[in-house]
């Protein structure tokens, strides 16, 4: 189990020996994604896991070390040692059943019979994960063309001005006003990366720089057009758009305080649809033949170019249907802070998710439970939620530094491929 | 390469681990509590005196307070808040809960977990929670909800807004600015052009515009238009320390010696700047600079508090009487909801004259005799 790959056809393709001399020293930044990338999509199922594993054992560290019980046990630790111990079982044991419940099931709510109230954590879940697992995509989809697409979170700002104005500027029947919402807000995530991939075809400006910009720009652009009559709401001097109108909204499923809604099903499809895409059609095998071999998929014949156009725009469309899960979904508003920090944590999903579009959804699925019990841990234990951050951030880490993780659980590695992007970094 | 880079992780984690055990070892020679408190794991019974508590009447309060996406440790007004929570708990022994929301996606699960723990009374924190505590306040009405820096025109009965008429204290702070500057120039900037900051830059102008008037003098404000808030100096947001620091530096650049950041921790910036040039001051914004950021004491010539703690205790305060009402409240120099701080270090430099008018300025204003517009 351990030393199996993921199902992943551009592993064939891609030796990992063939890297350095298809990218020359002189290529830094290139050489670099490059060979995260192949990392990435080649990573072992067991480190990913593991990885999970070791960042919990390190948030656990810091539950106990910033308890205030165990703070206080540890002041008398060598007259009563094991209040100590029992404090830190206490304060790690709550914290963490606390995370789990607040993400899956309310078992106390549960025993009482309030079946909405027990559910209220899973669809928390649910409903926080949905955006995650779209800009996921929005990053996986470019990652698999041999693009990091750092730009998902101006994507989603610009995206969110084009979904806003449809949502809450025309009257148009329900279905069909959620619909033209929704696919305005991918027609402008889809223009907004469409840039990064014309610039990258045509002039070779690279990704990572270009999409960093343009986040800047977007969400500068957003916080503006926030403050001009034509989208401000009337009556306040906030940066707050209108509340858009109940047509354009996704309804929610059940009610009764769940605010789980239509949309988690619209990312399961896109989710669905990507992986078709990626699988079954002539795009996907000219995205995945390019991401492994660029030179090669160039010989054959292949407009690389026009390909790393074409998955820009699919990731600018996904960007698009993420933020509309907030701003048609939960928020029903268009805010300077709609976005969040998702186009960043997408990042996490795609490296945690190894580019899969099934991959993305677990680990969106992850993330989001991360998300909704830290605020669940945060109210009953009182553990702050930057600890999740910290867990996020703890899991990006161990992926990046798969040696790391090995060499913890003893597994036999490629240390030898490490030691490529561990030079490159370095020098 | 990597091998190295290992054990450099291996060591520095080493270095961690140790200076933990130090620290550890240091604290762990204190003596146990008294045995009535040590067993940690059993609960604390109900003791009698709980049970004849002052008010049998009323059920017990709980107090919930959520932050914006800043957090409770923001320097600001999230922080002040929170002291307000705190001062609360300390004056009516009441139980309290602190939820930080990591973004603005956090601001109806926070208050849907407020609603979970049984809260009596919620209190978000920042116009961006304006829709989400007015839509949980329609849904609960048996909560008590405020909401601090938010008004609403017509709230439900469990729900209320919590302002502050800053442009008065900003106001005195300006006039007081007008009479320190050396080079007759002071400048003012803000995060974002939103309301709840443009109070502050508008009263600031309109106090050194009455110090000019009365007195004949030709004092500058840089970063303010009063024909349109929107063309005046932003940093463009609350976080980035380095604007602070550039457009302190364009407005000494300019002449100015006295600067009123009101953009939260980007002020920090400008303090800097200040500290490192000769004769230039700041007055500091939300809170006694010279307690929330005490490294830059020295060159804080006032602050301009706005009494968000004082309006939450008063908030709570109505819950745990029974009084608690949908009236809007607005903090004002009248009742001590906004008020410019001691001159602390400065309480040399500011001349007795000067002092003795700040005191008629403010009076002044609470009388009506002088009218600030926001």
């Amino acid at each position: 189990m351990s030393d199996e790959f993921p199902p992943d056809p551009s592993t064939g393709l891609s030796g990992s020996k063939t890297t350095d001399t298809l990218h020359p020293p002189d290529e830094l930044a290139g050489s670099l994604t490059e060979a995260l990338r192949r990392r990435v999509l080649t990573m072992n199922l067991a480190v990913t896991l593991l990885a999970v594993v070791l960042a919990l054992a390190i948030g656990a560290v810091l539950i106990a070390v910033s308890s205030p019980s165990v703070i206080e046990a540890a002041g008398y630790f060598f007259a009563r040692p094991m209040d100590t111990f029992s404090a830190i079982w206490n304060s790690v044991a709550s914290a963490y059943s606390a995370l789990f419940q607040g993400a899956l099931l309310d078992v106390d709510e549960l025993r009482e019979g309030n079946i909405a109230d027990a559910f209220y954590p899973i669809s928390e879940t649910l409903t926080v994960s949905a955006p995650l697992i779209l800009a996921g995509l929005a990053v996986a989809i470019p990652f698999r063309a041999g693009l990091f697409n750092i730009g998902a979170q101006g994507q989603m700002a610009f995206a969110a001005i084009g979904g806003g104005l449809v949502g809450f500027g025309l009257s148009l029947p329900a279905g069909l006003h959620l619909v033209a919402s929704l696919l305005m807000a991918m027609i402008f995530g889809a223009f907004w990366a469409g840039i990064v991939g014309f610039l990258k075809a045509k002039t070779g400006a690279h990704e990572v720089i270009t999409t960093i910009m343009l986040n800047y720009i977007a969400l500068f652009f957003l916080g503006w057009v926030l403050n001009q009559d034509w989208f401000q709401r009337e009556g306040r001097n906030d940066p707050i758009s209108p509340i858009l109108n109940e047509t354009a909204t996704f309804p929610l499923l059940f009610g009764g305080g769940l605010r789980i809604h239509l949309g988690i099903l619209v990312a399961l499809g896109a989710v669905i649809v990507v992986w078709w895409m990626l699988t079954k059609t002539i795009t996907g095998f000219r995205i995945q033949t390019v991401g492994a071999n660029s030179a090669a998929a160039r010989t054959a014949g292949m407009n690389v170019g026009r390909v790393w156009i074409i998955a820009m725009l699919w990731a600018g469309a996904m960007a698009g249907l993420a933020v509309s899960m907030n701003v048609n979904g939960t928020d029903k508003v268009v805010t300077a802070g709609i976005v969040g920090n998702i186009g960043f944590d997408a990042i996490t999903v795609a490296l945690l998710g190894r580019g899969s579009p099934f991959g993305v959804l677990g680990a969106g699925l992850l993330i989001g439970g991360l998300r909704a019990g830290g605020l669940a841990m945060q109210a009953s234990t009182g553990t702050p939620i930057d600890i999740v951050l910290v867990l996020q951030a703890l899991i990006v880490l161990f992926i990046a530094a798969p040696a790391l993780v090995r060499s913890v659980f003893r597994l036999r590695g490629k240390t030898a491929e490490s030691l490529t992007i561990a030079k490159g970094w370095g020098s | 390469m990597n091998t190295n880079l290992e054990v450099r992780v291996r060591k520095s984690l080493g270095a961690l681990a140790g200076i933990g055990a130090a620290a550890l070892v240091l604290a762990a020679c204190g003596s146990t509590p008294d045995d009535g408190g040590a067993t940690t794991s059993a609960a604390p019974s109900p003791s009698p005196t709980d049970t004849a508590a002052p008010s049998p009447v009323l059920p017990p309060v709980k107090a919930c307070m959520i932050s914006d996406a800043g957090g409770f440790d923001d320097r600001s007004f999230n922080e002040i808040a929170f002291l307000g929570l705190e001062a609360a708990k300390a004056e009516y022994g009441i139980e309290t809960l602190a939820l930080e929301s990591g973004s603005d996606a956090d601001y109806q699960p926070n208050i849907n977990q407020a609603i979970q723990q049984d809260c009596s009374i919620v209190i978000t924190v920042g116009f961006l929670i304006g829709d989400a505590t007015e839509a949980a306040a329609t849904a609960n009405p048996s909560v008590d909800f405020s909401i601090v820096d938010y008004a609403y025109e017509a709230p439900p009965e469990n729900l209320q807004g919590l302002v502050y008429a800053t442009e008065q204290s900003s106001f005195v702070a300006g006039y007081l600015a007008a009479g320190m500057t050396e080079t007759g120039a002071v400048g003012t900037y803000g995060g974002i052009p939103i309301p709840s900051v443009t109070a502050f830059m508008s009263g600031f102008y309109q106090g050194v515009q009455y110090y000019n008037e009365a007195k004949g003098t030709d004092v500058e404000v840089l970063g303010w238009d009063p024909t349109d808030p929107e063309k005046g100096t932003y940093a463009g947001g609350f976080e980035d320390q380095n604007q602070g620091k550039q457009i302190a530096k364009n407005f000494i650049q300019q002449g100015a010696d006295i600067i009123f950041p009101v953009a939260g921790p980007v002020g920090l910036g400008s303090a800097a700047e200040a500290q490192a040039n000769d004769g230039v001051s700041v007055i500091w914004v939300d809170t006694d600079g010279c307690i929330s950021a005490s490294q830059y004491c020295d060159v804080f010539l006032t602050s301009v508090m706005k009494g968000i703690d004082a309006s939450v205790k008063a908030s709570i305060g109505a819950v745990v009487d029974g009084t608690f009402s949908s009236a809007l409240y607005v903090g004002t120099l009248a009742n001590g909801g906004t008020k410019i701080a001691p001159y602390n270090e400065f309480d040399g430099a500011v001349p007795a004259e000067l002092k003795a008018e700040v005191e008629q300025v403010t009076a002044d204003i609470i009388s009506g005799t002088i009218t600030v517009t926001p």
